[in-house]
């Protein structure tokens, strides 16, 4: 599938402000985090900010964006359409609680009701993304068990380590945090190497001959309908060497995982500001590296169109 | 709505004879003119006489080499839109522009709804589905609604443009949910078969397999050869005369 940079961003981005809004609503909510202006500013910012500009970057890639509003109606069916609902339903309590804790100061009572509701949709949004994936069988590698909890860990592991890196930089950290954020890394870097170990021993039924209704023998692609690549080759014949390949799942491991991985461990043993500065490098790593992550979970994913052209 | 009917009171849909198409291309280009101007319109062409030719087609013929121990066989494939019974296509829709017709099953998309996020492009196996750049929407067979219903046309002519203009009469139109039509007999005679049954799209159109090879030689009536010696008779008394 082609690695739309829109999409990639979207994706990487929104996972990693729904997991830091989760864990602000509820922490802040139940009076682990103090109700401190900057931080909330800050870190609800930072939240919002992410999704909005992620949802804002998927809307980019629409061929007729002036028409998004209608992507809410039909809900029914569509994950997607499940994903723009809950999307912006979870804006109106992420809002209240943002207004709480910013201009009046509390995340207790009302507002925690709100940072709660607004934990729930923000679980529930990034549910959706991973089903819209996970529901496409035409593409084995996202068609598999691996793809929700995939959506769902990485979003709780951004979240905790952005979460990290903030309280740290205002002094507020906590060495239990620190071990949630580092406990994800690792459960996150788990599931990667799980998936891709999955996805390299693949074996579909789907196969030239079923595509071609062709029984026995072999089928093979003599010639193609048209000369040059069209829209079918383009979006989803995009094809990644395997040396980029594994390039590139080296480079997502030290990035997303071991980095961050090793820079917490080290923040555990320092103290502030080097713990901060650490946790903040790694809140960066990691989400560079996520960025690697899904341009690889788009580009090595096959479509079965490319089974009519020989691919 | 995006919903699927349960129910279709026809399924109208193609059949392909895979024995009998040559490969020529004459349904992609009557496909392609009806429907530049047709229910879908404009099927837009980029770059057209250029070194980067694309554009949105609803039919595409492809060509393949099928081996097996009875030998080998080109076999060219037409592909496009199957009308599928259960269309990812249409549920995964935000906006309720694809729908499946519960009259008929045909499977259509509304211009003025799609909002050109490719999704069901990615749900479709079969790639019957190519994204208008131009017009920022998607676009797909509509198996010729503006012809198969006009009373415009002539009644030989309310078929889709691909059939009326097949020369080997490869392509068949008519109501795959009626078991009695001539189209479902061709099917259960031929043993026509769905394409990737496994991914459970249930498609409408069935593609009629290649039939058997056959271990005689080619039964093509080639005259016997003239005798090079002509024989008796006036004509052979000519031919003595002159050959002398």
């Amino acid at each position: 599938m082609h690695p739309a940079f829109s999409v990639v961003f979207f994706t990487t981005a929104t996972g990693a402000g729904y997991g830091l809004l989760a864990l602000l609503g509820v922490l802040a909510g139940q009076g682990f985090i103090p109700p401190d202006f900057w931080l909330g500013l800050t870190g609800m910012g930072l939240a919002l900010g992410l999704i909005s500009t992620g949802l804002l970057s998927s809307a980019g890639h629409l061929g007729r964006p002036e028409r998004a509003w209608r992507a809410f109606s039909q809900w029914r069916s569509s994950w997607l359409s499940r994903e723009g609902v809950a999307s912006v339903a979870t804006f109106v309590p992420a809002g209240l609680f943002g207004i709480g804790w910013v201009v009046l100061g509390r995340t207790s009572g009302w507002a925690a009701v709100a940072g709660l509701l607004a934990a729930i949709g923000a679980v529930a949004t990034v549910c959706t993304t991973g089903m819209i994936y996970a529901s496409l069988k035409p593409i084995a590698q996202w068609h598999s068990r691996f793809t929700l909890p995939a959506y769902l860990v990485f979003s709780a592991m951004t979240g905790s380590v952005l979460l990290n890196a903030l309280l740290q930089g205002f002094a507020a950290g906590s060495n239990m945090l620190l071990a949630a954020a580092l406990l994800l890394t690792a459960l996150g870097w788990g599931l990667k190497l799980a998936t891709w170990r999955y996805n390299d021993r693949l074996e579909i039924p789907t196969n030239a001959n079923t595509a071609t209704g062709l029984s026995g023998g072999t089928v093979r692609s003599l010639e193609w309908p048209h000369t040059e690549e069209n829209y079918l080759l383009k979006e989803m014949g995009f094809r990644i060497a395997r040396k980029h390949s594994a390039k590139l799942r080296q480079i997502t491991q030290v990035l997303a995982f071991a980095l961050p991985a090793l820079l917490l461990v080290a923040a555990f043993a320092l103290p502030w500001p080097y713990a901060a500065a650490l946790s903040i490098l790694a809140a960066i790593a990691q989400l560079a590296g996520m960025l690697v992550e899904r341009w690889l979970f788009f580009a090595e994913a096959k479509h079965t169109v490319t089974l009519y052209y020989g691919r | 709505m995006t919903c699927l009917p349960t129910h279709t009171d026809k399924k109208l849909g193609l059949v392909i004879d895979l024995d009998t198409c040559v490969g020529c291309q004459a349904c992609v280009t009557a496909c392609k003119e009806w429907n530049t101007g047709g229910h879908m319109a404009p099927l837009t062409d980029i770059d057209p006489y250029g070194g980067n030719v694309d554009g949105v087609w609803f039919n595409r013929v492809h060509s393949y080499e099928h081996m097996t121990e009875m030998g080998g066989r080109t076999v060219n494939f037409p592909r496009s839109c199957l009308h599928c019974e259960t269309p990812a296509c249409v549920t995964v829709c935000p906006t309720g522009a694809s729908y499946k017709r519960a009259s008929d099953g045909i499977v259509l998309v509304d211009e003025d709804k799609c909002i050109g996020c490719k999704l069901c492009s990615w749900a479709c196996p079969y790639g019957a589905r190519e994204f208008d750049t131009n017009v920022g929407v998607m676009k797909k067979c509509t198996l010729c609604v503006d012809r198969i219903y006009n009373d415009n046309l002539a009644e030989e002519d309310r078929v889709p443009a691909c059939v009326a203009a097949c020369p080997t009469s490869a392509r068949h139109f008519g109501d795959l949910g009626d078991p009695a039509s001539a189209i479902s007999q061709l099917v259960a005679e031929r043993g026509g078969v769905d394409l990737m049954p496994e991914m459970g799209y249930k498609p409408t159109n069935k593609y009629l397999p290649p039939r058997a090879h056959t271990t005689r030689a080619a039964s093509v009536p080639a005259p016997a050869l003239e005798a090079v010696q002509a024989e008796g008779g006036f004509l052979g008394w000519v031919d003595r005369m002159l050959s002398n």
